[in-house]
C-alpha cells in the first residue's frame, strides 16, 4: 500500500510538470489554432536560463537563494523566448495556421542546434539545494522534496491560471477569443495583445516545467532535447484533455502522469518493457481518441 | 513545346545525368560533399544516394501532405519500418532477400492501413499529434529492444550473407548502391506521377482544398484520405530499405526519432509542398547541404574562426532551420513557388499589361 501511495504521489508530480507544459500549448492552439512546435524549446531555455543563473550566483548567497534565482530566470527565460517568438516570427504569419506550425517547427530544431553548438549534447548539472533530494515523510510515505515542489507549482499555477482567466480583463478576453476569435476582435478588442500574452504566460510555465522536469526527473540534467521529448507527452495531455480546455490539460495530465508511473513501476522490469510507461500513454491516448475524438473536455475542433 | 514537354525533358536530363555521375571521375574544388574533391568518389556518391533516398520519400510525403492536405507527424515510423523489418528478415532470421523485401512491404501496408485508419478518424491537429503519438511510440518500441531483436540503442547491422554480391556494403559496390538509391527515386516519382495525375489523385488534391464540398458531392474521403496516407507510406519504406543498404547500420536516433519526419516536412516545404519536383528538389537540396556542411566544419581552417561565427555554422541543424524559417516567412512556396511565381505574372503586371494595350 505504501508503495502504491508514493507511486501515485510522484505520478502526481510527474502530471504536475505535464500540466505546466500542456496548459501553454492548450491555451495558445485554443486562441491562436497554432500547434507550437516551439514550445519544447521554451522548456529547454528556461531550464537552461536557470542553469545560467546558478551558475553565475555568487556562492556566499546560500544554495535556496540560489535555487529561487534560478526559478524566476527559468520562468523570465520561458516567458521572454515565447514573447520574442510570437512577436518576431508567429506575428507575420497571422492568418496562415500551417505556415505558423512550420514556422515553430523551424525555429525549434535551428534553436536545438545552437544549443547544441554551444553546450554540446552533454548535459550541463544545475546547482540545486540538497534538500529537495532529501526525503520527507507525509501520510506513511517518504518522496524526495522536489516532488512535492513540483505538485505544489503545478497547484499554485492552477489556481492562479484559473484566478487570471476568470476574474481579471485579459483573462476574459483570452476566454472569449478561445470561444470565437472573430467576434472578440469584432468587439473591438484587440485580439493580437492577447495573443502575445497567451504565449508569455505559455513560455513562462513551460521555462518552469523545464526546470522543474530537470531537477525532479532528470538527475538535475539540463540538455539541449530534454524539452522536445517531453513536448510529445505535452501533446498527448492536450489532445487526451481537449484542445483549449485548461481543466481538460489538468485532468489529462494527471491521468498521463499516473499511468506512465504505474505502468513504468509495475511492468518496466519485465525485459524489453524498458519503454512500457511511455507505451501505455501513447495507448491511453488511442483508446480515449476512439471513445471521444475530441478528448474529455474538448468542445469543437 | 508545352510546358509539361519541357518538364518532361528536363526531368529526363536530369535523370540521365544523375544515372552516369558514377562514370564521371571529375576533379571538382569547393563543392562536393566527400572528403575527396572528385565526383565519383565514394563519399559523394554515397551523400547523393542519401538525397535520392531521402528525396523518394519526401516525394510520398508529399502526397499526403501537399497534395492531399494531411499534415502526419508519422511518416519515419514506415521508414523505420522499411529499415528494420528488412534488416531483422535479413540479418537476425536470415531470410532470403526477395522474402525479407515481401515481408517487410506487408508489414508497412498492415501497419499503414490500421493505424491510418485510426489516426483519420479525427482530422486536423489532433490527426497531426495522434500520427505523432504512433510514431513516438514505435520509437520506443524499437529502443526497448523487443527479444532481442532491434539492437536498442546501440543499433543494428545488417548482414549481408544473403545479399547478392553486387548488393553488399563493399566500397567497392558503392555506385551499385548509388544506383539503387536512384532507381528507388525514379521508380517513386513515376508512381506518384501517375496517382497524382489520375482522378484518385485529384480527390486528393479536393480533399485538400474543401473536404466539406467533397462530401456534398457524394464523395466519402475517408477512403481516398487512408489510400493517400498508404501509398506515402509504402515509399517511405522503400526508402528505408534503400536507406539500410546504402548505410549498413540501423540506429534509433538516425532512422526513427521524430527529428526525421521534422527533416521530411522541411524538406518537402523547402522545395514546394503539392509539387513533384519541388519535393525532391527540396530534399536533395537538405541532404546535400547538411553534408556538405558537416564537412566544411570538419575543415582544420574551420578551428580558427571566432567562436560566434564557428559554433553557429558548425551546426547544419541550426542552420538548415534557420533557413526554413526563412523560407516559411518570406518565400510561402518554396522553391517551385519561386519558380512558378516568376512565371506566372503578378496582379500588378497583368493590370500594367492591360493599361498598355489599352
Amino acid at each position: 500500500m505504501t508503495v502504491f501511495l508514493s507511486l501515485t504521489f510522484s505520478g502526481v508530480a510527474l502530471g504536475a510538470i505535464y500540466f505546466l507544459a500542456a496548459s501553454g500549448l492548450s491555451l495558445i492552439y485554443g486562441l491562436m489554432d497554432i500547434l507550437n512546435f516551439a514550445h519544447g524549446l521554451f522548456m529547454t531555455l528556461g531550464a537552461y536560463a536557470a542553469w545560467d543563473a546558478a551558475t553565475h550566483a555568487p556562492a556566499s548567497w546560500g544554495a535556496p537563494v540560489i535555487f529561487v534565482v534560478s526559478l524566476v530566470a527559468a520562468v523570465l527565460g520561458g516567458a521572454l523566448a515565447a514573447g520574442l517568438t510570437e512577436v518576431l516570427v508567429i506575428r507575420p504569419l497571422y492568418g496562415r495556421p500551417i505556415s505558423q506550425i512550420l514556422v515553430t517547427i523551424g525555429l525549434d530544431l535551428a534553436a536545438t542546434g545552437l544549443l547544441l553548438g554551444a553546450f554540446g549534447s552533454n548535459p550541463q548539472s544545475l546547482p540545486v539545494p540538497l534538500w529537495m533530494m532529501e526525503a520527507s515523510h507525509f501520510a506513511g510515505i517518504s518522496l524526495p522534496n522536489a516532488d512535492y515542489v513540483a505538485f505544489a507549482g503545478g497547484l499554485v499555477v492552477l489556481i492562479a491560471l484559473e484566478w487570471f482567466l476568470r476574474r481579471t480583463r485579459y483573462g476574459i478576453i483570452i476566454r472569449a477569443g478561445v470561444e470565437n476569435r472573430t467576434m472578440v476582435s469584432a468587439l473591438g478588442i484587440n485580439v493580437a495583445r492577447a495573443f502575445t500574452l497567451v504565449f508569455v504566460i505559455g513560455g513562462a510555465m513551460a521555462g518552469l516545467a523545464g526546470l522543474l522536469y530537470a531537477v525532479v526527473f532528470s538527475g538535475e540534467l539540463v540538455s539541449p532535447t530534454q524539452g522536445d521529448s517531453l513536448l510529445i507527452f505535452a501533446f498527448i495531455v492536450v489532445v487526451i484533455g481537449g484542445l483549449g480546455s485548461i481543466r481538460g490539460s489538468a485532468v489529462a495530465a494527471l491521468m498521463v502522469g499516473l499511468v506512465q508511473d504505474y505502468t513504468n513501476f509495475y511492468l518496466g522490469n519485465h525485459p524489453g518493457m524498458a519503454e512500457i510507461g511511455n507505451l501505455s500513454v501513447v495507448l491511453l491516448l488511442a483508446v480515449v481518441l476512439e471513445w471521444r475524438p475530441r478528448g474529455l473536455f474538448g468542445s469543437a475542433l | 513545346m508545352t510546358r509539361a514537354r519541357v518538364a518532361v525533358a528536363l526531368g529526363a536530363i536530369f535523370a540521365v545525368f544523375f544515372a552516369l555521375v558514377p562514370f564521371i571521375s571529375l576533379h571538382v574544388d569547393w563543392v562536393l560533399p566527400g572528403t575527396v574533391n572528385v565526383v565519383n568518389s565514394t563519399g559523394t556518391l554515397e551523400v547523393l544516394a542519401l538525397c535520392f533516398i531521402f528525396a523518394g520519400v519526401a516525394l510520398g510525403y508529399d502526397v499526403m501532405f501537399g497534395f492531399t492536405g494531411l499534415l502526419s507527424l508519422g511518416p519515419v515510423m514506415y521508414f523505420a519500418t522499411g529499415v528494420y523489418v528488412f534488416d531483422i528478415a535479413l540479418t537476425r532470421w536470415n531470410w532470403p532477400l526477395a522474402s525479407a523485401l515481401g515481408l517487410t512491404f506487408a508489414v508497412s501496408l498492415v501497419l499503414a492501413l490500421v493505424l491510418g485508419a485510426i489516426a483519420l478518424r479525427v482530422s486536423g491537429i489532433a490527426f497531426t499529434m495522434v500520427t505523432l503519438a504512433f510514431a513516438q511510440a514505435f520509437y520506443y518500441l524499437i529502443e526497448d529492444n523487443p527479444h532481442g531483436l532491434t539492437g536498442g540503442d546501440t543499433g543494428l547491422a545488417l548482414s549481408t550473407a544473403r545479399l547478392p554480391a553486387f548488393m553488399s556494403g563493399a566500397v567497392s559496390n558503392t555506385r551499385n548502391l548509388y544506383w539503387i538509391a536512384f532507381g528507388f527515386l525514379v521508380l517513386a516519382y513515376a508512381v506518384v506521377w501517375v496517382v497524382t495525375e489520375s482522378a484518385t489523385g485529384h480527390v486528393f488534391v479536393a480533399i485538400r482544398e474543401n473536404e466539406r464540398r467533397l462530401e456534398v458531392l457524394g464523395v466519402r474521403p475517408f477512403g481516398y484520405k487512408l489510400a493517400s496516407y498508404t501509398l506515402s507510406s509504402l515509399v517511405a519504406t522503400g526508402g528505408g530499405v534503400a536507406y539500410i543498404l546504402l548505410i549498413g547500420t540501423a540506429v534509433p536516433s538516425a532512422v526513427a526519432s521524430t527529428t526525421v519526419t521534422l527533416s521530411i516536412l522541411v524538406m518537402v516545404v523547402l522545395g514546394g509542398a503539392g509539387t513533384r519536383w519541388g519535393a525532391v528538389t527540396g530534399a536533395i537540396l537538405y541532404v546535400y547541404l547538411q553534408q556538405y556542411l558537416l564537412k566544411v566544419a570538419a575543415q582544420p581552417s574551420f578551428a580558427t574562426l571566432p567562436s560566434f561565427l564557428r559554433v553557429p555554422l558548425s551546426q547544419p541543424q541550426f542552420l538548415l532551420g534557420a533557413i526554413f524559417v526563412l523560407f516559411v516567412l518570406f518565400v510561402p512556396g518554396g522553391v517551385a513557388g519561386l519558380v512558378s511565381r516568376r512565371r506566372t505574372p503578378s496582379l500588378k503586371q497583368l493590370v500594367a499589361g492591360q493599361r498598355r494595350k489599352q
